[in-house]
Parts: structure tokens; C-alpha cells; sequence
């Protein structure tokens, strides 16, 4: 028998499955106090989805608030936080929107379909804003590389970014993969969409217009991913509780293709006025969304929902995560309009509904009423927390123990052979056997693609405005100071994407943290969004929309605090762009930025010792803005022919990667009265290494010198084949080029 | 002259096929899966991408896509046809090329920038090339290993129909290093690597796969 709402005023003692369904019992109390009666069935699944942590945000809306408050200043934003992504003018009329979003429980549980979805998901948010989907990025964390699941995990999850995104035709052009024990049974699957658009194509999707059609397009529902936002990403893994296997959704990068496509020409035609995606929480999320950020009122037929298995009960219906589906508000006068472009790409279409003015969202079915809800109860007015938070006792600890007591190597041979572990450290090695799974060609925009700093793309073919994107998030730093590690993240991300000769202009995050109910786990969650807000405001760039996964954790382990930061820069013309890699012998290397000995949190660190203690390196923003102002400018009057950002693994790392790019060599000297382990392995921030044709050496040195930052003259690329630190050490390219490309093929090859 | 570019539901190289025709001095022209003529153009691409999500076998459906009637048709006829990647899937599956394509020995999806040897320049699209030169242009599928039974291989090469060949490590299992491969009569030409993605230096690792479209365009010139 249907659950209706006249029912439920009649049965108001009638037990209900609210715990199962993942909600506490006062917010079960607050939806019986908001209905005055008890909630039908199809009511409770509505509310339980869309007051789950991953679609209410109730424990971190407090805390994110200060992206607004404390955003900078900026022309270039068009849209802000809270529509499915940001929208940023980047001149000429174009427009870009970006967004990162989390898929990690389901890329666990499913590492294919987990990931692939992960990957439509964003793509269908950024494709509703009205813009073209033009690249993907990823960024991925994983348990230890040795790690039996590792085996399961990351090839499942690498076939599934590839086998949704090559499907799609978008190219991947970046994202990390970074190893750490944490990560183990919690890995992070992150994924980054970037669309172009014209201004004037921008879509907000809100159902306005009484009389005006609510129509579902796209994939059949199903009974795949029922639950998933609620019962899967909103609590920590358990062994003692059943699979959760049916909750991941399955994915079919075809119907998302064929989606996009139909989309575009929908939003040309100006035949839709509003397209919402249905991700989390399907119709639930989609209905109440549309209806409170519009006009308030829709009527709903769900019988009328063209159904994959006709024995899916309403409340099903509207809880099920059936992916590549779309939600249009169509007038009436356009509807066969609308109707002739779906059939036309063959996507099946039933008008379900339409927008009324009684401020209600009413879903019947078979006539008789399920749902009878103030949409925006639903939607906007789930609970808040105020979750307890309380700094670790032991943070204290874990910065006492700095690295300053670790056995450091010393003479030429100790850092040749120091050298060469890193590179073939699981976080340091080449990902190659990961990216070339990837297509990054497809569209014929991808100016730069991974391993290069930051991914650019031509947006323009006429006047060649471009953008840059790099996302970065270090979980170690992080750990030992979330404030400065969040920071931390945004400097590099903000580095790299400067590093290709791109202004940066706005973020995009992803916030991954383990259970907010953890008071220690809520404090590394504070303390990063207001280094992040404080970190943005500082930079000039404002965070446009981003994604929080809480419940990363097995028991009471928490994953490391993992801020993924993505930033986007834009450049006048992609044909000045910097890439990373030396190619012209005789150039001349300078290190730009100070050296200091930093080690706290730092690769070598961790991958020779096992060690994760201390400070994170010293943020100084003021430092990141002249260095970026520097590699801007120098790339826009071609001072330089290659530019490589310095991070993990610090300058050592940073020079082979520059000279395995086109097979080069170079020599380096370590400046006097420098110490070289410091010297080539620190992880002191704000710093780049260039390579400057000899005819731009002086008006290069003299635009640094003007602007009172630290550059040395630490070397030259030479046809030679080998990397030679002079006084100390020399390696073969070749020896290099195994040492780095081999770890991650023979891992998964062998 | 004027070369339409095919899209199916599912293609996704096809903007970068028409902007390749552009770049070398041609008129891109759409071609819809649905279409029952060919609206008069000099020479046909069947791009890469993943016609109807390949979820049969790849090129399996859309070779029963209306317009393929009429590019089986023109393409007896001599109608230069030109199949990249899923396009030469396509054309297999329709029999106006021998062999297929099966999924690589490694069981992956490969995105590389793959060097590679133009074997015969005596078809209508590898004619501006020199026989022997090597090549660099990007290499991305999941299926593209090339596979026909010894016969046939014998046949092809006895004929000089092979028009391309891995160089170097062979990506994805192909018999005899084959990455491309001609009709007899040469107007009709397969191959799994992407010269449409390298014929801008900005965009591509260089510009070594302009000559297929410089090749059918001068050909339509001098014919």
C-alpha cells in the first residue's frame, strides 16, 4: 500500500525506518515539527537525503561562510558560490566555470563505477550552468603502493576516471596521485570539470514561470545508487555492517555524451529556461532545489518518471542516484520545440510536472498526493551543527618531533644515491602509467597536459585567450598545521598555474576530512577553511563553489586533513605559455626564491625515514604573489623558455623532471656557503627554477633585481645527457628516466 | 573542395577532424549520422570516438547508420574515405577494409605520442608523404589492435597496402606492427593513430599529421 499523506496524518504513530535511513532522531522530530504529522514514506526518504551531511553541508556550513566573508574583491567573479558551480569572466566574453567534487566512499566500495560516476557527476554540474564541458582533472589518494588493496583500488579507479572520461571525449590534463598508509581503506577520488561559455549563456537553475513544465530527459531511473549520498557518504566505513555495494551508481559515459551534446542545443535553441543535473539524491535534490530557488511551487506526476525497473516504489524513485538524467523547466510554448531536439539525439523524455505558485512542492502519485513539503525545508533549511571542536593533544607532540634529528646524507655519493630513491619514491615517481590511460588530446585545445605544472587550454582560436588549472593539496603538511597546510595547498596550486605564464584568478576546493563528530578531526576542518578564506582573501582570488567529504575515516583513524585547492589563471595568449621542461642547450638556469632548511612534513622525510613530524615549510603570500607577477610577466615578453615550479622533493626533483621532459642535460653548482642537501632536497616554498635564453639574461635578472626577489644563476642545460651537480655528483639521464618511470608500471605490470 | 566529417552519436573527434580539414585549406562539412546523401562532397572522415558507446564491439552499429549506405557506396566508387581510430573500426566492420581491431595485448587504454612509419604514399591521403618517413602523431584507444589471418596479412603486404607501421615498441599487440591499412584501389584508408590531433605545433607534438588532409586536398586539385 502507497504512503500518502492523508494516510500519514491518520497513522501518526506509525514506526518509521528514520534511523536506517541515516537520520538522528531529533532531526526525525524536526521534519514531524515542520509537516505537523509525521512524514510519509516518500517524504522521509526526500528529507533523508537531502539533510545527509554530503547534500545539507550541516557540519560545515558554519565554517565555510568564511569563503563569502572574507572573499577578496574581484571583477572577474559572475557567479558565486551556491548555483552548481562558479562562473568566472576571463574577457572577450568568455566565461569558465570549475568545480571539484568528491566521489570517495563509492570509489572504495566500486573503484570502477565509484570513479567513472565520480567524473559524470561533476561533468553534468558544470555542463548545467550552461557551459560546454572542455576538460577533466583528477586527484586521487590511495593507501600505501605495496598495499594489497592498493592492487584492487587504483587500477579500478584509473579505468574508471579513463574508461567515463575518454568515453566522454574530454581530455584530462592534470590532478596528483599521492600514496600514504591513511588513505588506506578511505582513498580520495576527486574530480575537477572546467565548461566555456559565453556571458551572456550563463544558466541559474531555478524554476521560475508558474505553468512553465518540469521535464526529465536523459537515462532511465533505476534502482542504482539508491542511498548513496545519505547512507554511503555520510558515515564512516564499518565492518559490521552489510555491503554497500547497491548504494554506487553505475555509469554510462555514452547516454552522458550524447546528454552534453543534446544540451548545448537545447541552451542554443533557447527552448529551456532552467537544466538541473540529478547527482545526489536524484529527484529529491532536483525538485526541491529547482522549485526553492525559483518561483517555490512545482507539481510532480511521479508516475510519470519513465522507470528502468517497474517495480520501484516512490520513494525509491525519488531517492534513486540513476546517473545521466537531467531535470529542464520548459514554457509551454517551447515544449515541442524541446521535445524535437531530445528525439532528435534519441533521449528519452517525459514531462513530469510543472511550477506553481503555492510555494509548495506536491508529488503525486496515481492521484493520490506522497509529498507535500515547503520545498525550501527540504532544500535550504536542514539542520546545522555546530560541531564541537578542540585542537589535538597531540599536535603539540607531532610538532615537537621535527626532522632536525634525522640522519641527513652527506657527500657526493649520499646525494646522488638520495637522488635517486626519491625519484622512485611512490609520491615522487613518474605517473605516467596512471596519465597515459588518459586521452589528453581529444577537443585539440590541450596546450599543456600532465606532467606539466598546470593543464592549459585554448579557449579562443581567434585571439588565443587561454586558461591554466592546476589543483595541489599536501594531506602531510596539512596534519602538522591544517591552517598552514590549506594554505600550503593554495600557494602551490596558485604557483604552478603562474608557473605557465597564467594570472590566476579564482579557487575551487575540495575539503576531505574524516568524521566531524571527531572533536580533533573538526578542528583540522576550521583551522584549514579559514587558512583557505585567509589564504584567498590574501591572493586575490576567491573560492567560486567547492565540495566537503566528511567521514574519510575506518574506525577511529582519520585520513590525513586533505585540502585539495584548484586554481585557474587565464592567459591573454596560449602561444606565450611556459612549459616545464628545457630543451635549448646553453640556456641558463637561475632558482628564483629563498632556500631554507625546511623539512618538517617533507618527502624526503618520508620516504627515507618514515618520519612526519615538526612544521610544514613557512607560507609567505606576499612572496607567491611577486613570484607569480615575475613568471607572468617574463612569460608574456618571452623572457624565458621553461619554467618549473618547486615542491615535493624540492629543487633536486624539480630539475630532473625539467630536464627528463625532452631528454636535455644540465649543469648546477650548489652557490657557496650553501649547504647542498639543503640546497637541492628543502621544501621551502615560493620558489621556481627558469630557463633564460642568453640574450634575456640581463633584462630578466634586471625585472627581479626591480622587484627585490632572491634569483640565483645555479646553472646551465647542455646536450651532455646527464644531470652533473658539480663537485658532487652526475647522473645519466637514462639512469634518471628508469629511476623515476619505473616504480608505478612494475607495481601494477609485475 | 570540400571533405565532410561524419558524427555519430558518440563521435568526439570530429570537431578536431573538421578543424584539421580547415587548417589545411579545406571546407569541413557535417555529415549527420541520419543523412541519406552525402550533400556532394569531395572526400569523407570518419572520426575517432566511441560510435553508439561501442558497447557491441567497436563500429559494430554505426556501420548500420544510414550515411554509411552512401559512404560504402561513393567509397566503391572512389570516394576518398579516411576511418581514424573508431573511424577504422568503422570502416572494418563495413568490409571495405580487411581485418578488425581488438583490444590492446595490454588491456588498457593508451594515450601516447606514438612514432610511426608511412609505408605507402600511393593512396589519396598518405600522398604528400615520403614512402619510409617517420612520423609522430598521437596514439589513443582502448581497441586498436590490428588483426586479420595470415593470408590477408601476406596479401596486404605483397600489395603495398599497409600504409603505416608502429615504430618502436609495438603499443597494442598488432600484428606486424600495422597501424594502418589501404583498399586496393587506395582512396579508402584505416588507421588507429590521430593526425588530426598533430597539425598545429601549439596543440599537437608537432604538425606531422597535416599531409593526410594536404594529401586528399591536392589530389582533388589535380584530378
Amino acid at each position: 500500500m502507497i504512503d500518502t499523506v492523508e494516510l500519514a496524518g491518520k497513522t501518526p504513530d506509525q514506526p518509521q525506518p528514520w534511523d536506517e535511513l541515516g537520520l538522528k532522531a531529533d532531526e526525525y522530530q524536526r521534519i514531524r515539527d515542520i509537516l505537523g504529522r509525521r512524514p510519509t514514506n516518500a517524504e522521509l526518504a526526500m528529507y533523508s537525503v537531502m539533510w545527509s551531511e554530503h547534500c545539507s553541508y550541516k557540519s560545515s556550513k558554519v565554517h565555510l561562510r568564511q569563503f563569502g566573508e572574507k572573499a577578496p574583491a574581484s571583477d572577474a567573479l559572475l557567479v558565486g558560490m551556491g548555483q552548481n558551480a562558479g562562473v568566472v569572466d576571463i574577457g572577450h566574453g568568455y566565461a569558465i566555470t570549475f568545480k571539484i567534487e568528491s566521489h570517495n566512499h563509492p570509489s572504495y566500495v566500486e573503484p570502477y563505477q565509484g570513479a567513472a560516476t565520480g567524473v559524470g557527476g561533476i561533468v553534468r554540474d558544470i555542463l548545467a550552468m550552461g557551459a560546454r564541458p572542455v576538460a577533466v582533472m583528477d586527484s586521487l589518494r590511495f593507501g600505501p603502493l605495496d598495499a594489497d588493496d592498493t592492487h584492487r583500488v587504483l587500477p579500478g579507479v584509473v579505468a574508471g576516471v579513463g574508461g567515463y572520461g575518454n568515453c566522454l571525449g574530454l581530455p584530462n590534463i592534470g590532478g596528483e596521485v599521492v600514496f600514504d598508509p591513511s588513505y588506506a581503506a578511505n582513498p580520495l577520488v576527486n574530480a575537477l570539470c572546467v565548461g566555456v561559455m559565453k556571458h551572456e549563456d550563463i544558466h541559474l537553475a531555478n524554476a521560475t514561470g508558474v505553468g512553465n513544465k518540469v521535464v526529465l530527459f536523459g537515462a532511465r531511473t533505476g534502482g542504482d545508487g539508491i542511498g548513496g549520498a545519505s547512507i554511503l557518504a555520510s558515515e564512516s566505513f564499518d565492518d559490521s555492517k552489510p555491503s554497500k555495494r547497491p548504494a554506487v551508481q553505475v555509469g554510462d559515459p555514452f547516454m552522458e555524451k550524447v546528454l552534453i551534446e543534446c544540451c548545448l542545443e537545447l541552451f542554443e535553441a533557447r527552448v529551456v529556461e532552467a537544466i538541473q543535473d540529478l547527482g545526489a539524491a536524484g529527484i529529491s535534490c532536483a525538485t526541491s532545489e529547482l522549485a526553492s530557488n525559483g518561483d517555490g511551487g512545482m507539481y510532480v506526476q511521479l508516475e510519470k518518471v519513465l522507470l528502468r525497473d517497474p517495480s520501484l516504489t516512490p520513494g525509491e524513485i525519488m531517492m534513486s542516484e540513476s546517473q545521466e538524467r537531467m531535470m529542464g523547466v520548459v514554457t509551454p510554448e517551447n515544449l515541442d520545440a524541446f521535445l524535437a531536439i531530445t528525439a532528435r539525439w534519441d533521449v528519452e523524455t517525459a514531462v513530469i510536472g510543472e511550477v506553481t505558485g503555492t510555494g509548495r512542492l506536491i508529488i503525486d502519485w496515481h492521484g493520490e498526493t506522497i509529498v507535500d513539503v515547503d520545498p525550501r525545508t527540504v532544500a535550504h533549511d536542514g539542520p546545522v551543527y555546530e560541531r564541537p571542536f578542540a585542537r589535538p593533544e597531540w599536535q603539540d607532540e607531532l610538532q615537537a618531533a621535527g626532522p632536525e634529528g634525522l640522519a641527513r646524507p652527506a657527500g657526493g655519493d649520499e646525494l646522488r644515491g638520495t637522488l635517486l630513491r626519491l625519484l622512485g619514491s611512490p609520491n615522487l615517481a613518474s605517473k605516467s602509467w596512471i596519465t597515459d590511460q588518459y586521452d589528453r588530446y581529444v577537443l585539440g585545445n590541450t596546450v599543456l597536459a600532465q606532467p606539466e605544472d598546470a593543464g592549459v587550454l585554448r579557449i579562443d582560436e581567434e585571439t588565443g585567450l587561454g586558461v591554466a588549472i592546476a589543483t595541489d593539496g599536501n594531506g602531510r603538511y596539512a596534519k602538522l598545521d591544517p591552517y598552514t597546510g590549506a594554505q600550503l595547498a593554495l600557494a602551490e596550486a596558485y604557483r604552478n598555474v603562474a608557473t605557465t605564464g597564467a594570472r590566476p584568478l579564482a579557487v575551487t576546493d575540495g575539503l576531505n576530512f574524516g568524521s566531524p563528530e571527531d572533536p580533533a578531526v573538526m578542528w583540522q576542518f576550521a583551522e584549514a577553511i579559514r587558512g583557505l578564506a585567509d589564504g584567498c582573501q590574501a591572493l586575490g582570488t576567491p573560492v567560486t563553489g567547492g565540495n566537503v567529504s566528511l567521514y574519510n575515516q575506518t574506525g577511529d583513524t582519520a585520513i590525513l586533513p586533505t585540502a585539495i585547492v584548484g586554481v585557474l589563471g587565464v592567459l591573454d595568449d596560449v602561444a606565450r605559455r611556459t612549459p616545464q621542461g628545457f630543451r635549448e642547450s646553453g640556456q641558463v638556469v637561475y632558482l628564483l626564491g629563498e632556500t631554507r632548511d625546511e623539512f618538517g612534513g617533507s618527502e624526503w622525510a618520508w620516504a627515507e625515514h618514515g618520519h612526519l613530524g615538526g612544521r610544514p615549510p613557512s607560507v609567505d603570500l606576499a612572496a607567491e604573489r611577486e613570484l607569480a607577477e615575475i613568471l607572468v610577466n617574463a612569460s608574456r615578453d618571452g623572457l624565458i623558455d621553461a619554467a618549473h615550479d618547486l615542491s615535493d622533493g624540492g629543487l633536486a626533483v624539480a630539475l630532473v623532471e625539467s630536464v627528463l621532459r625532452y631528454g636535455v642535460g644540465a649543469r648546477v653548482w650548489v652557490p657557496d656557503g650553501v649547504d647542498p642537501f639543503v640546497f637541492l632536497f628543502s621544501e621551502s616554498q615560493a620558489r621556481a627554477i627558469v630557463a633564460v635564453p642568453r640574450s634575456e639574461e640581463v633584462r630578466f635578472t634586471d625585472m627581479c633585481s626591480a622587484r627585490r626577489f632572491a634569483h640565483q644563476r645555479i646553472g646551465v642545460v647542455d646536450d651532455g645527457g646527464e644531470l652533473d651537480v658539480q663537485g658532487l655528483f652526475t647522473v645519466p639521464v637514462e639512469e634518471l628516466r628508469t629511476a623515476h618511470e619505473s616504480t608505478l608500471a612494475s607495481a601494477f605490470e609485475g | 573542395m570540400r571533405i565532410g566529417v561524419v558524427t555519430f552519436p558518440g563521435s568526439l573527434d570530429d570537431r578536431d577532424a573538421a578543424r584539421a580539414v580547415r587548417v589545411a585549406g579545406g571546407e569541413a562539412v557535417s555529415l549527420w549520422h541520419g543523412d541519406a546523401d552525402l550533400h556532394g562532397v569531395d572526400g569523407v572522415v570518419l572520426p575517432g570516438g566511441f560510435s553508439y558507446g561501442d558497447y557491441l564491439r567497436c563500429g559494430a552499429i554505426a556501420r548500420f547508420a544510414p550515411v554509411m549506405e552512401r559512404v560504402v557506396d561513393a567509397a566503391r566508387g572512389g570516394l576518398p574515405v579516411l576511418g581514424i581510430c573508431n573511424g577504422f573500426q568503422i570502416l572494418c566492420e563495413s568490409h571495405l577494409l580487411p581485418g578488425a581491431l581488438i583490444r590492446n595485448d595490454h588491456r588498457k587504454f593508451v594515450c601516447r605520442d606514438q612514432p610511426l612509419r608511412v609505408e605507402s604514399v600511393s593512396t589519396a591521403w598518405t600522398s604528400g608523404y615520403a614512402a619510409g618517413q617517420e612520423i609522430v602523431i598521437p596514439l589513443k584507444n582502448g581497441e586498436g589492435g590490428y588483426v586479420a589471418d595470415e593470408r590477408m596479412l601476406d596479401e596486404l603486404e605483397a600489395e603495398g597496402r599497409v600504409v603505416l607501421r608502429y615504430v618502436g615498441d609495438n603499443p597494442n599487440g598488432s600484428y606486424r606492427d600495422i597501424a594502418g591499412v589501404t583498399n586496393a584501389r587506395g582512396n579508402v584508408v584505416g588507421l588507429m593513430p590521430h593526425p588530426e590531433h598533430a597539425v598545429e605545433s601549439l596543440t599537437g607534438p608537432g604538425t606531422d599529421g597535416l599531409g593526410f588532409f594536404t594529401s586528399v586536398l591536392e589530389g582533388l586539385v589535380r584530378s
